[in-house]
């Protein structure tokens, strides 16, 4: 009555399978948190600079500081909320978070302008949220400096020909020229999303099996540790990839994303980082005694990848030691190769290093793994 | 007399259940830690030897200096150099390169009898937020190459801007991110530790031995609250400690008020985790709420991740009752901008009340269980 | 001479300088009810699951169903059953689920678990629970279900880890019957217990005393050997030798 291997992972496959869909819980995982995800966060993840509140302090009270105001109102950037008298009190709407930059224009600056042939404007910006205030205080010196060249041309005849060579800058974005946040995001989600299933979701079944007991039943069985394993890896394998599929229809339906890539391609490469983020569940699973240590180790491992991962931040803004660690990070990879496909349409051939970083981390995490769990689950 | 003993036993057994579950302890604490660091010194949004390339249609003496700056420069590293412009698709899909530069032919020409040279930037649209800033710094170099291209000559009537950053002079992005790691662990040891330690209890069956105990449920239930109080306290000095002398973010207001306002955070977070495990009898449906139901929204919700002001009109009216907005703000007003109770009690008032609200539905749940 | 299902030659357990279970010998055989005794940390549980491949001796041999433990540990897995004091069911399967999930381990093919499940449950008289979820049974039928499944594949021998803990008196009769009819038809059956009472109703009795077997003979002889009226009193002439103490 020797059991056949095949035999036997089918009749595991079989349990597994059955529980994972009697369990609301992991259902409820599978389905609500790739919708809430994908819809939530790129909805409120939009970074793009707008509505600045700016606070105008006019000590001058000359047509050409009447012209500025002008200009800075029409922009689509500012909103200017008040004009105050002096500084004091544009800082405290500053202090009050109710404005961002503090412009003030000095007394006699028109005047100044005129007979001394300059002057200076003062731009104050909260500087809490750095990005808001590089960036606004940027647009601002833009609207400064436009507002200057038109004084200029109103009061000085310049030649057709300048007598100042100017190099003219043409910019343009490729791939996501209206720059939409979601396009950018819901990659960087996608990926969160199958590391989840992968790391967490798996450890967390497995660390249960250990809880209620049943896995030194199965030990004493003829079951052998690699069934079992694949037993476990399987069903989640199945399941990160219907993840994917999940978000990447949920992302179409809400921000109409469609990727530009091939979507074999998306698929190849979700199937081999899953077997990165299972091995990371796998080997989760034998650090445990309980299911609430599964979930903080995986929340803190999560935490970890994902953020050194290029989710939030660029990887070249890294430090050289944190790139090195990024250099074997599944993550990185994932979401690199997940933005790059969809927004940018690259193939396989494109991405084939990137592959074969992949494979090889899934192998390394996968035989630390099996070894530590040979370890310690026999 | 009597009964003040006897909680006191109850909160002591408590404390011993927590420390006992050293691992779980573990990445509790360390958790703040490692994100604080990271934040600290691995990750920015600056750029910095970012991958171009540069196409030379030119391939004069002033694109060979203007090259060398970009390479120069520490934010850029020259990649690439190509003379057509069939490759930049390809470089950008491998992911070789974020920008390309097209200097356009006859650019020392131009710029030298017409006054203009015509220099065009592309950017890789997969990451806007890295493709503007990696622009506007190269659009600066442009510019500075442009005054030096003047030399003496100046513009008549010119207006000179002075920009100076208030609070945080060196645009620091810890002063960000400190108060939004405070608010995520608080979230997490506050809500979804204390949810999952009394359901866990509940699972076990002796919930219902301690609640038929003479002691009022409500005392069984908060002693269970007070060693994570504790916990996330320890944590929040932590995180400061960190914050002050290892990434060097001062606290300009009042360390006091900002530790009073955490333990109102605090006890918000956990009358949340006691609604939780009023409402569910499983481990895993409380760790599944905590996780996905609490703590993803608190963060997006925040403000500490994405601007509020740029969320959609109802989101914005969401995050008003998301107790992590308030606490953000709080924080970050203390910390950062050195401001005292008469600009916060607005927040603290609502945080208040928030908790007042969960305690009350928690203990009305747990009330009938005596019955 | 009776067939031995179980051979041990001074099995020995060490966890650092701690001897767990040290050096003992014993044999069983088959048909028996054995019954292996012993004080919380005197080391019978550490020695059963030594005996049943979920640890590794440190020294010393023994052969379990006929098959060395150490070389041919396939095939002693094979060959026995194990039921724990958990019950080890899935809750979240029903019944028939259990029955063909375990039994399916064993290489039992489909159909023939299939028929055995309806046998099997109509053996138990506890009603037709085929489709019920194992979770919503009372405590007693899941360990009567549970020692079902356990020898479903028909092995040589069944280890039992204190199967009769938080069970009424009652239904711990019950389960002993059930033990002694699989017992009449062949079946070694080695089981731990804590309860002395139970001691009594097992063919032979081995009492462990700091990792050693002090004591081992039918419950009769040992009464006579130690001059006690139960079960219980020897157990505590010899627990009173213990060096170590319980946990």
């Amino acid at each position: 009555m020797r059991p056949s291997a095949f035999y036997i992972m089918r009749t595991i496959l079989e349990k597994e399978f059955r529980q994972i869909f009697r369990n609301p819980t992991i259902l409820r995982m599978i389905i609500v948190m790739p919708i809430f995800q994908l819809i939530l966060i790129p909805l409120a993840a939009d970074y793009e600079i707008k509505n600045i509140n700016i606070t105008i302090v006019d000590q001058d009270h000359s047509s050409y500081s009447r012209q500025l105001l002008h200009k800075i109102d029409a922009s689509k950037y500012f909103i200017v909320r008040t004009l105050m008298p002096d500084f004091e009190h544009a800082l405290n709407n500053v202090e009050q978070n109710v404005s961002d930059l503090i412009l003030t224009i000095p007394n006699h600056f028109e005047q100044q302008l005129i007979r001394e042939n300059k002057a200076t404007l003062q731009v104050s910006a909260d500087g809490v949220n750095g990005t808001k205030a590089g960036l606004g205080s940027a647009y601002l010196s833009m609207i400064i400096n436009d507002f200057n060249r038109e004084i200029r041309e109103s009061l000085v005849q310049l030649p057709r020909r300048s007598d100042f060579p100017q190099v003219e800058i043409y910019s343009s974005l490729w791939y996501n020229p209206f720059v939409r946040y979601p396009l950018f995001m819901v990659p960087g989600i996608l990926a969160l999303l199958v590391t989840m299933v992968g790391a967490l979701m798996c450890s967390l079944n497995i660390v249960h099996e250990k809880e209620i007991g049943t896995m030194e039943q199965l030990n004493v069985t003829p079951m052998k540790k690699y069934q079992f394993i694949l037993g476990k890896l399987i069903p989640f394998w199945i399941l990160g990839l219907l993840t994917i599929t999940l978000g990447l229809v949920a992302g179409f339906l809400v921000y109409h994303i469609v990727s530009i890539g091939s979507l074999w391609t998306i698929y190849l490469f979700s199937a081999v980082y899953l077997f990165a983020a299972l091995g990371v569940g796998l080997l989760l699973s034998t650090l445990v005694d309980n299911q609430l240590q599964a979930t903080l180790f995986s929340f803190f491992i999560m935490m970890f990848f994902v953020m050194m991962g290029g989710l939030y931040t660029p990887l070249e803004s890294m430090p050289h030691w944190a790139q090195i660690l990024a250099d074997g990070n599944p993550v990185s990879y994932f979401i690199r190769v997940l933005r790059a496909i969809i927004i940018k349409g690259s193939t396989l051939g494109d991405l084939w290093k990137d592959m074969r970083a992949m494979i090889i981390i899934a192998i390394v995490l996968n035989s630390l793994a099996i070894l530590n769990y040979r370890k310690r689950m026999g | 007399m009597k009964f003040r003993s006897k909680s006191f036993v109850f909160i002591f057994k408590e404390f011993k259940h927590v420390l006992r579950d050293r691992r779980s302890l573990f990445f509790l604490m360390a958790q703040p830690v490692m994100m604080m660091l990271l934040f600290g010194f691995a990750l920015s949004n600056e750029v910095k030897e970012s991958n171009i390339a540069v196409i030379d249609q030119s391939n004069d003496l002033e694109t060979i200096k203007l090259i060398d700056r970009f390479e120069q420069s520490k934010y850029f590293h020259v990649a690439e150099r190509l003379t057509n412009t069939n490759e930049i698709d390809r470089l950008f899909r491998q992911g070789r390169i974020r920008l390309a530069i097209i200097i356009h032919s006859n650019f020392a020409n131009n710029l030298n009898h017409l006054n203009q040279g015509q220099i065009q930037i592309i950017a890789d649209g997969s990451d806007p937020n890295t493709a503007s800033i990696a622009t506007s710094y190269l659009s600066a170099i442009l510019r500075d190459y442009q005054n030096e291209l003047l030399g003496d000559k100046k513009l008549p009537y010119s207006i000179a801007v002075e920009t100076r950053m208030l609070y945080n002079p060196q645009l620091k992005s810890a002063f960000n991110f400190v108060p939004g790691v405070m608010t995520l662990i608080l979230m997490l040891l506050g809500a979804m530790m204390t949810s999952v330690s009394i359901v866990r209890e509940k699972e076990q069956g002796s919930m219902e031995l301690l609640l038929a105990s003479p002691i009022n449920p409500i005392r069984v239930v908060i002693s269970k609250a007070i060693p994570y109080l504790l916990l996330a306290f320890l944590n929040v000095v932590i995180i400061l400690f960190i914050a002050v002398f290892v990434l060097n973010v001062p606290i300009q207001g009042s360390v006091f008020l900002l530790l009073m306002s955490s333990l109102l955070f605090i006890s918000t977070t956990l009358s949340l985790g006691l609604f939780i495990s009023s409402v569910t009898e499983q481990q895993q449906v409380a760790m599944f709420i905590s996780l996905i139901g609490l703590l993803m929204p608190a963060l997006v919700f925040s403000g500490f991740m994405f601007p509020i002001e740029n969320m959609p009109k109802i989101m914005q009216i969401i995050s008003n009752i998301v107790p992590t907005r308030w606490y953000y703000a709080i924080v970050r007003a203390i910390m950062i901008k050195g401001l005292g109770l008469s600009s916060i009690w607005k927040e603290c008032l609502i945080l208040a009340g928030m908790t007042f609200f969960f305690m009350t539905l928690a203990i009305k749940k747990f009330k009938p269980r005596l019955q | 001479m009776q067939e031995k299902v179980i051979e041990v030659q001074h099995l020995t357990k060490k966890f650092g300088e701690f001897t767990a279970v040290d050096h003992i010998s014993f044999d069983v055989f088959k048909g028996e009810i054995f019954g292996f005794l012993g004080a919380n940390g005197a080391g019978k549980t550490t020695a059963m699951r030594i005996l049943c491949g979920l640890l590794e001796s440190s020294s010393g041999s023994a052969k379990v169903a006929g098959y060395d433990l150490k070389y041919q540990s396939e095939l002693v897995k094979q060959h026995i059953g194990y039921m724990s004091q958990k019950f080890s069911l899935y809750e979240d399967l029903t019944v028939q689920e259990n029955i063909m999930f375990f039994g399916g381990l064993y290489g039992i093919p489909r159909m023939e678990l299939k028929e055995k499940s309806s046998y099997l449950v109509a053996q138990l008289g506890l009603g037709n629970i085929t489709n019920e979820l194992v979770g919503s049974l009372p405590l007693g039928w899941k360990q009567k279900l549970a020692f079902s499944v356990a020898i479903q594949h028909q092995p040589k021998i069944v280890f039992l880890d204190e199967p009769t803990g938080g069970v009424d008196p009652i239904t711990r009769r019950q389960f002993w019957d059930m033990i002694y009819e699989a017992s009449s038809k062949g079946l070694t059956v080695f089981v731990t217990t804590h309860y002395m009472d139970e001691a009594e109703y097992c063919h032979r009795v081995s009492i462990m005393v700091d990792g050693r077997i002090e004591a081992l003979d039918s419950p009769r002889l040992l009464k006579e050997q130690f001059k006690a009226a139960t079960m219980d009193e020897v157990f505590h002439q010899l627990a009173r030798r213990a060096k170590r103490n319980a946990e």
